[in-house]
Parts: C-alpha cells; sequence; structure tokens
C-alpha cells in the first residue's frame, strides 16, 4: 500500500440538492459510491469512472453538469466533505476502491459508517472527522476555489486564513504513515494465534470443524 | 466478585487472540464467503503467495449474481457468470467447501450458516457482508468486514479488532398475528436512526425477543446494520438449541451436550454494564412502511408522509426533499394507498421458511393486482423445498406470484431482477437506498404480510385490513 503524507488541492463539498440553504448531504451509503453493476470486477482497480455513477450520470450515461465532480476545478479534487454518515450500507470495499481510483485520498465527515472507515484505512485513504460547523467552513472554502491541505503527520488541516487539527487513532496513522501490510504484521504473531488454538481445541472442542458438507 | 458481563463482553474475551499497542487481534471461527467480495482476496493471497490457515473453518456459497430462473443452461450474463466461476475455481485451489449453484443447499450466505449448523452460538462469524449481523440471532458475534480483511481472515484466522461498546434494545409487549420481527427491526431503527448504533453491539432482549422464533430473531438481527451497529446479538436459549440440534456441522453426542452446557453460560449478566439503552413498547405498534431513502424512513402503514417544513435541522430537511423527489410522493399526504407495481418477497430479512408460511397465509385463495408483478424468491434451496412440501409454492403460483429460484435478487438487483425507472416496489429485503432495486427504482420496505397484502391490493396497505 502507498504510503501516505499530505495531500493538497481543492476539496469537492457533496452538498444537498436543495441549495437555497447551505447544507451537507447526509448518509452517502455505498450503493450511492458504487453501484451494484459495478461489483461484478474480480479486479480492484478500474472503477474510479463508475465512482457515484447514478448521481454523477444521466440515463444516456451524459455528465451531469450540476454534480460537484462534473464542474471542472473539482474534476481533480483529492479531497471530499460530506454530511453524517458517510459509507453507510453495504460493506463493499468496492466504494473506497472507486474512490481511491478517480483519486480521493481524505474524506472529511462529521461521522463515518463503521465498516466503511475501516475499509478506508486498508487502502491508504484517510477518513477525518470534524465538526458539522468546521465542514462548513471548509466547503466554504472549497467554493471559492481555494485549496486547503491535509498534512496526516502533524494532524493539521491548513488553508490561507485557517489552521484545524484532527484527531486520528494512533494505530490508524501508523498504518497509512507507513503503508503496512496488516496480514504481514499478524503473521509476525503467528505464535500467539498457535497457541490460541491449540489452548482453544480442548476447552471449546465445539468450534472445530468435525464433520464435513459431503457432496 | 468477578464483574458482570455482557454476551458481548465473554464472547470478546473467548477469542482475544492479543492485545496490540491500540487494537486486539480476534480469533475468528466462521468465515462465509460469496462471489462478489471474495475475488480480490484470493488475488491477494496469490500475489503474496499465502495460503487460507484454515480452509474448514470457511463456507462459500455463490448467491448476489445467480439468476433466480431456470439454472440449468449456462448464465447468461457473462460477468456474472465469471464471477461465479472465479469464486468455484477459488475454493477449488484453496481446499474450500463450495455449494455449487444447482446443489440444494444453495441458497443465501446468511441463511445458509444457520441452515448447516454452521452457525454457533459463542463463536465469532464474519463474512464480506454487512448482513452477517443476521448470524447474531444465536448468540453469536457476526458482523460484516470488508474484502482486505476477507483476505486477512483466509490468511490468518484473525481479525484486527477494536472492542465496541454495549448497547442494549429492549422490546416489550405481546406480538400480534400483523406485526412481525420486520417491524420490530424497522420500529428499533426509526427510533435510533440509521447511525444510531455506530460504534456498538446491540444486544436485543424483553419478552417480546424471546418470543419471537429463530427465523424471527434472524430478522431482527438482520436489520442491527441498518441502525449502524456492526453486530447485534440475542443470548441463545433452548430454542436456539433446539434449531441447531443435529444440524450437518452442529457438534454432536458429548461434545454437543458440553457446548450447551457452555451456551448456557453466555447470556448476559444481571448487572452487565451497558454503554447505551433504550426500551421501546411495542404493544402499540401497527405496521411499518418505509417512505423514504432510508431505513430509518419509517411511517405507521396509516400514518403521513413527512413533511421537510417540520424538520429543524436542515441537512435532514433537505435529505427529505431529496428523498420525496425520488420517491415521487407528496409531502403530508397518507403513505396507504401508494400504488405499486412490484412486489418482491425474499431476501437474507426475509427468505426464511417462516416468512413464506407468513406470506402464504394472505395470499391463499387470493389474487395478485393485475398491474402488479409479484415475485417470490426462497432464501435458500432447502427453504424453496420445504415450502413447497407444505404446498406454499401452490398458494402463490395460483394467486399469481412467480415463484423462483433462490438467491439474492431483487434485494441487490446484480442480476436480472430488477426495478425501472421510477418503478415502485414493496419489498422485504433491507435497504431502500436510491437505485438500491434498479437505477430510479422506488423501494418500500415492509414485512412479509404486508407485502403480501400489496400485491393483492395493488397499493400499500393495511394487513390487518385482510382478516378473513
Ligand atoms: S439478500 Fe440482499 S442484503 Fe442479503 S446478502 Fe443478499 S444482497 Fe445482501
Amino acid at each position: 500500500m502507498e504510503k501516505f503524507d499530505k495531500i493538497k488541492g481543492i476539496a469537492a463539498p457533496m452538498m444537498a440538492s436543495d441549495g437555497n440553504q447551505f447544507s451537507m448531504m447526509i448518509n452517502i451509503d455505498t450503493d450511492m459510491i458504487i453501484p451494484k453493476q459495478f461489483l461484478k470486477t474480480i479486479k480492484r482497480t478500474g472503477l474510479g469512472k463508475n465512482l457515484f455513477h447514478e448521481m454523477r450520470f444521466d440515463f444516456e450515461g451524459n455528465e451531469v453538469d450540476s454534480f460537484i465532480l462534473n464542474k471542472d476545478i473539482y474534476r481533480d479534487s483529492k479531497i471530499l466533505l460530506a454530511g453524517n454518515n458517510f459509507g453507510c450500507g453495504s460493506s463493499r470495499e468496492h466504494a473506497p476502491w472507486a474512490l481511491l481510483d478517480f483519486g480521493i485520498k481524505v474524506i472529511i465527515a462529521p461521522s463515518f459508517a463503521d465498516i466503511f472507515f475501516n475499509n478506508c484505512f486498508k487502502n491508504g485513504i484517510l477518513p477525518i472527522k470534524l465538526s458539522e460547523k468546521v465542514i462548513k467552513e471548509l466547503s466554504e472554502i472549497a467554493l471559492s476555489g481555494s485549496q486547503i491541505e491535509v498534512i496526516l503527520d502533524d494532524q493539521k488541516i491548513f488553508s490561507k486564513d485557517l489552521e484545524i487539527s484532527f484527531e486520528i487513532d494512533i494505530s490508524n496513522k501508523n498504518f497509512l504513515m507507513e503503508g503496512l501490510d496488516d496480514i504481514g504484521l499478524t503473521l509476525k504473531d503467528s505464535d500467539l494465534i498457535d497457541s490460541y488454538e491449540k489452548e482453544n481445541e480442548s476447552a471449546l472442542p465445539w468450534y472445530s470443524i468435525k464433520g464435513d458438507l459431503n457432496d | 466478585m468477578t464483574q458482570a458481563k455482557t454476551i458481548y463482553d465473554k464472547i470478546w474475551e473467548s477469542h482475544l487472540v492479543g492485545n496490540k499497542d491500540n487494537y486486539s487481534l480476534l480469533y475468528i471461527d466462521r468465515h462465509l464467503v460469496h462471489e462478489v467480495t471474495s475475488p480480490q482476496a484470493f488475488e491477494g493471497l496469490r500475489l503474496n503467495n499465502r495460503s487460507v490457515r484454515h480452509p474448514k473453518k470457511t463456507l462459500a456459497v455463490a448467491d448476489h449474481n445467480v439468476p433466480t430462473t431456470d439454472r440449468t443452461k449456462e448464465i447468461e450474463d457473462e460477468e456474472s457468470r465469471i464471477q461465479i466461476e472465479a469464486l468455484e475455481n477459488n475454493c477449488k485451489d484453496f481446499g474450500i467447501k463450495f455449494i455449487d449453484m444447482n446443489d440444494i443447499r444453495q441458497g443465501i450466505v446468511h441463511i445458509i450458516g444457520p441452515e448447516q449448523g454452521f452457525t454457533l452460538p459463542g463463536s465469532t462469524i464474519v463474512c464480506g457482508d454487512s448482513h452477517t449481523s443476521t448470524h447474531g440471532a444465536f448468540g453469536a458475534l457476526a458482523h460484516g468486514i470488508g474484502t482486505s480483511e476477507v483476505e486477512h481472515v483466509l490468511a490468518t484466522q484473525t481479525l484486527i479488532q477494536k472492542k465496541a461498546k454495549n448497547f442494549k434494545v429492549e422490546l416489550k409487549g405481546k406480538l400480534t398475528d400483523s406485526i412481525s420481527a420486520k417491524d420490530l427491526a424497522l420500529s428499533v431503527i426509526g427510533a435510533i436512526g440509521t447511525a444510531g448504533g455506530t460504534g456498538y453491539v446491540i444486544e436485543y432482549m424483553g419478552d417480546a425477543v424471546e418470543s419471537l422464533s429463530m427465523e424471527g430473531r434472524m430478522t431482527l438481527c438482520n436489520l442491527t446494520i441498518e441502525g449502524g451497529a456492526r453486530a447485534g446479538l440475542i443470548g441463545p436459549d433452548q430454542k436456539t438449541f433446539e434449531y441447531l440440534k443435529d444440524r450437518p456441522l452442529a457438534p454432536k453426542d458429548k461434545i454437543w451436550d458440553n457446548a450447551i452446557r457452555y451456551w448456557e453460560t453466555l447470556p448476559s449478566d444481571k448487572d452487565a454494564f451497558y454503554d447505551e439503552s433504550i426500551k421501546i413498547d411495542i404493544n402499540n405498534l401497527a405496521p411499518l412502511v418505509t417512505w423514504g431513502t432510508s431505513p430509518e424512513d419509517v411511517i405507521d402503514i396509516n400514518g403521513n408522509i413527512p413533511k421537510p417544513e417540520d424538520i429543524e435541522d436542515e441537512a435532514k430537511k433537505n435529505a427529505i426533499k431529496r428523498s420525496l423527489e425520488y420517491m415521487g410522493l407528496e409531502a403530508g399526504k397518507p403513505i396507504k394507498g401508494t400504488s405499486i407495481d412490484k412486489v418482491f418477497i425474499g431476501s437474507c430479512t426475509n427468505g426464511r421458511i417462516e416468512d413464506l408460511r407468513a406470506a402464504a397465509s394472505i395470499v391463499e385463495d387470493k389474487t395478485v393486482s393485475e398491474k402488479v408483478n409479484a415475485i417470490v424468491v426462497p432464501g435458500s434451496g432447502l427453504v424453496k423445498a420445504q415450502a413447497e412440501s407444505e404446498g406454499l409454492d401452490k398458494i402463490f403460483k395460483d394467486a399469481g406470484f412467480e415463484w423462483r429460484e433462490p438467491g439474492c435478487s431483487m434485494c441487490l438487483a446484480m442480476n436480472a431482477d430488477k426495478l425501472q425507472p421510477n418503478e415502485r416496489c414493496a419489498s422485504t429485503s433491507n435497504r431502500n437506498f436510491e437505485g438500491r432495486q434498479g437505477r430510479g427504482g422506488r423501494t418500500h420496505l415492509v414485512s412479509p404480510k404486508m407485502a403480501a397484502a400489496a400485491a393483492i391490493a395493488g397499493c400499500l396497505t393495511d394487513v390487518r385490513d385482510f382478516k378473513n
């Protein structure tokens, strides 16, 4: 996995459709991020072109002009701003794969769904939780076309006249910064797994599968 | 004195392999695999020259992509076929048991796990699928994982985890004939919201939960993920043990007896601590239906569609507006009487034998409305066979339902079963998201009886009006 360092650019704010009152779109689910017809792939790559497919393209396959990622200055955004409960629904890791393949490396929202949140770290995406108020400020910066910079090591976001700190769990931070292979790490603890299995083979024997599903 | 513990605390502790700096390594007893979220995991193993640590602890089946029509022919959709073949080949290469599409035991992962006795109380169960929470009905710690984690479990039989908090959901009162586990689950999601359970494991208890059959408990736990919690749990009891006894993969003889003695110690201790709790009185519950595009958008079938202007929160207000527009509904109007085009009875939420019996009891001697296309997709081959032996297929077919082969089908519409733009469906599945059942399709989540009633009436209706 690629190491995460810092990201700079214009963030793309996912706003609610009704523009008269400023608000972020909530409950963006993984079906929206990558609809099911694209889950038939057996690869991790190539999903970026289908990211947010049903919001990004109309029934004829033309771009929907009003969709944020179709607007010129946000086409190459690496940072996404959104409302509560981002990534809810299906556990499909195709969602972070599609975001990453499109180029999104940072997602900022007040809250994330649990499985999606985890999936991000496995793919080098940094999900940041910030208050609705701060996200509103960041959205205003984004709408004005100004850049922001996210520096993971310092746990800070900078803009022209704003400096925001964010929290991140230390192990998640390390995974991202080092680009670690967590399977490799766990395999180093094989002796722990061996001894757990040995002990429970006799302590909890009903969890060892004895029978077989014969054909 | 030892500290009082919840069932979640107990399962967590008994599966702890080790604690690292800031996370824990949890042992995984059972791993279910399906075709959509596994190919990249197997590819990862191959790339790194890794093997599967315990092939026998993993069970695989194709369910998401499979056609629900004639299966004697080759699958028409090439991508679907490739994905299913990839699963079969991966299982062969890594020594994992794969249940073939034409095997009577094939079905939706979360239905076949319990059927085969793969699901056991007190165990840890994962699957690359969010509705793995279903297995919590047996007092198992069961949750969905991503594909990278699928690979991690295949290679190490463990998962990197952080302990969640405990959330108690108490459901008190008596169930009636027209109120099912689906209504209970929807009422919980309506109460806590789709993010209300984030960071928690929910434990369901109370007399309403105890009185549920295992099928009903599975429905309840299945929908836990729609409330944001990864896992839902119900303490095992006599019903749990009776369901599992003599299932193919359940322990036998002396090990079974000892297992029961152990499983009886699993329910939460009386004074166990919960970080959060709610109590819901179900005595006055009416059949529920969703009006919007999030499972929390729940109303009583006799209720009115909400008005955005009644909502303070700007983000919620805008979300409601968007939902109403997508759903083609008018704020403030009654939901009852909303005309529908399709009915789907099935999915891991409501595709079990009891669900089919419930729906059939409404359909018997009636006819599906002319303008409605209604399908029943049993959750597994065994459910289908059981239903046929009871003559349920005949009841459905006589009324004008299509009787299909088992699979996920129109729950996520990856195969040919899907809604067309603007088509409206009464569905027993679990997600009413935009596009979930087909682009532009409009989903109303309901119980099996409510779906059956809607098929007959041609519109969303109160099943209680259908009493003979
Ligand atoms: S029935 Fe629906 S929710 Fe259940 S596993 Fe299949 S697609 Fe997922």
